[in-house]
């Protein structure tokens, strides 16, 4: 099932859904990621590691449009985004999930997803008129990135009312929802027990075959298991990048990660 | 404890006939309100709290300065029939007009802030559309409100009715408000209705699905504001007057006290929170001079037992007993 990777690509291709380009971000004097340049190629699951600090965070917002650069280019299928409003990028395909759980609590569990679905379908975005219920597609596909996660026997449930990992199951749905060309994924597992981090595992695993995953996590073991490619970040800088067994042997990486013991947060 | 607040994505039953309930309910209330002027208030300020809570209750906006939309509906209609004599319908319209405007500057200008501050902008802004109508005496009449406004009869096509007489002002009065009514419970099923539910759950979640956070945001204070209007210009044809109170800051408290007594985030408890704040005003003031202390302790003891108000209470138990 998984393809070979060639080691440490960087350059885009035809099959590249989204580029950064020498993307960086200051803070006022502090450079929080400087010169990054990653190519996320279609179809793949792509993890983003590195110790706390390493400007992953940072990385995401500025991928997910929640943060603009301060220099370099985000290109989504060839277009340069980078500057857009954090909604246009949601229009465009990008979807992100949140490492603190950020879901709609009072709506139910499938009017978290369906107003997700709403917001990147034009017509039914700008509809003051017609009934929620006229847009069927919608309501069908809400109901379907609910199944994907095991959670349409909950879909009437408040959102607030659901258990730690349904919750955080639903916010994988949310972000599954309007079929977007790319999935960004912020720390999936984090806060979960080990058997909620196993399921929340198989389930990206199973996403992951028919899409682009980007995925970002701080327990490196988690990911070797998972991504088809993992992207080092150290100190706001790209370390390495390459297949899990490529990183698993780089020296680099070795010395400041994997060295590092198992201190880490989560 | 929570229960859903949304709307399903299928109205249910209580969504599909809570505006023939409350026509129903309006329709019979001529005769068993303690009295006709009681009855047309209710509408009115019904109507008013409904626009209020659109914005307050729905998307999670508290705004202090509503009476500048209700006064601009009021004074947009009154100056339009006593200046320029137009017609009372063409009058509603520029009244209507004059709201929605106004709540667009108004709302572009205070949505860039958030929580109290939002409130406090508001506020500050409805503030200075009173000092200018205080001001404007030439159009506005001032201190002494506008006067000379009164509408006699309405023509509507072949049609002369008696606005004189009080039944025939409150159907007419009441014929506005259903169709008000009917247009936003429609808008609030609506994709529309969902997304300013969203706002109001999570702002930042709801602009990264992909909404513009800021644009829904103002088109719900403008929608607010002209419901709001609406209200203003049909209680400018109720009184033949508008008095300079109609912009003060006390009837922006107003819409606060009606949503929550009645219970914000419902459709209808709005409109009974301003039937109850009424009832009790119209009660207590005829034996007592005191009588805003009597409301001012209901309300607080309603906030402290009731937060969700006397028809969202009702609500909330009827969803708790389902789930």
């Amino acid at each position: 099932m998984r393809q070979p990777v060639p080691p440490l690509e960087s350059s885009a291709s035809a099959d590249t859904v989204l580029a950064a380009e020498g993307l960086g971000k200051r803070y006022g004097g502090f450079v929080a990621l400087a010169d990054v340049s990653v190519a996320f190629t279609r179809g793949r699951l792509t993890a983003i590691i590195g110790p706390n600090g390493a400007g992953k965070s940072t990385f995401f917002a500025l991928l997910s449009g929640a943060a603009t650069p301060s220099s370099g280019r985000i290109r989504l299928e060839g277009a340069d985004i980078a500057g857009q409003a954090q909604f246009r990028f949601a229009r465009m395909g990008i979807a992100r999930s949140y490492q603190i759980t950020s879901l709609f609590p009072e709506l139910t569990a499938h009017e978290n997803v369906r107003v997700a679905c709403q917001a990147v379908h034009a017509p039914a975005r700008r509809d003051l008129w017609r009934g929620r219920s006229h847009y069927r597609a919608l309501v069908e596909e809400a109901d379907a990135a609910l199944a994907q996660v095991g959670l349409l026997a909950r879909r009437s449930r408040p959102a607030s009312r659901l258990a730690h990992g349904e919750q955080r199951a639903l916010e994988i749905a949310v972000a599954l929802a309007g079929r977007p060309k790319l999935l960004l994924l912020d720390e999936p597992t984090a806060g979960m027990s080990p058997e909620e981090t196993k399921e929340m595992m198989d389930l990206i695993a199973r996403l992951a075959t028919e899409r682009t995953v980007l995925l970002v996590e701080h327990k490196m073991k988690l990911v070797m298991g998972l991504a088809e490619r993992i992207v080092v970040l150290h100190q706001g800088r790209l370390l390495a990048s390459g297949s899990p067994d490529d990183i698993r042997v780089h020296p680099e990486v070795r010395r400041v990660y994997l060295g590092e013991g198992r201190s880490g947060r989560g | 404890m929570t229960s859903a607040r949304s709307e399903a994505h299928e109205p249910t039953r209580a969504q599909r006939w809570r505006v023939p309930l409350v026509a129903a309910v309006l329709a019979v209330l001529p005769w068993i309100a303690p009295s006709q002027a009681l009855a047309v208030n209710i509408l009115i300020y019904g109507l008013y709290a409904t626009g209020f809570n659109l914005l307050f209750g729905y998307m999670g906006l508290l705004s202090f300065g509503h009476a500048a939309f209700l006064g601009a509906g009021a004074y947009g209609a009154g100056i339009a029939l006593a200046r320029f004599g137009v017609g009372w319908f063409g009058a509603i319209a520029i009244g209507v007009a004059a709201s929605g405007l106004l709540a667009v500057l108004i709302g572009a200008l205070s949505i860039r802030s958030r929580g109290i501050y939002f409130s406090m902008v508001t506020l500050a802004l409805a503030q200075l559309v009173y000092y200018v109508a205080f001001q404007a005496e030439s159009w506005t009449g001032g201190e002494n409100g506008l006067r000379g406004l009164t509408v006699s009869s309405l023509r509507i096509g072949p049609l002369s009715l008696n606005f004189l007489d009080p039944t025939i002002k409150y159907y007419v009065i009441f014929g506005f408000v259903t169709a008000a009514l009917w247009a936003i419970s429609r808008l609030l099923n609506s994709p529309f209705g969902a997304t300013i539910e969203a706002i109001r759950e999570n702002e930042g979640r709801a602009q990264a699905c992909g909404y513009d956070v800021r644009r829904m945001k103002l088109m719900a204070f403008t929608l607010s504001g002209l419901v709001c209007g609406l209200a203003g210009a049909l209680d400018a044809l109720h009184l033949s007057i508008v008095p300079i109170d109609t912009l003060y800051y006390q009837t922006s408290g107003l819409a606060v006290m009606m949503a929550l007594l009645g219970g914000a985030g419902t459709f209808l408890g709005p409109f009974v929170g301003a039937a109850i704040f009424l009832l009790i005003e119209d009660s207590f003031s005829l034996w007592t001079s005191h009588w805003q202390l009597f409301v001012g302790a209901i309300f607080i003891l309603a906030v402290l037992f009731l937060p969700r108000g006397a028809w969202g209470t009702l609500v909330a138990w009827r969803a708790d007993r389902r789930a």
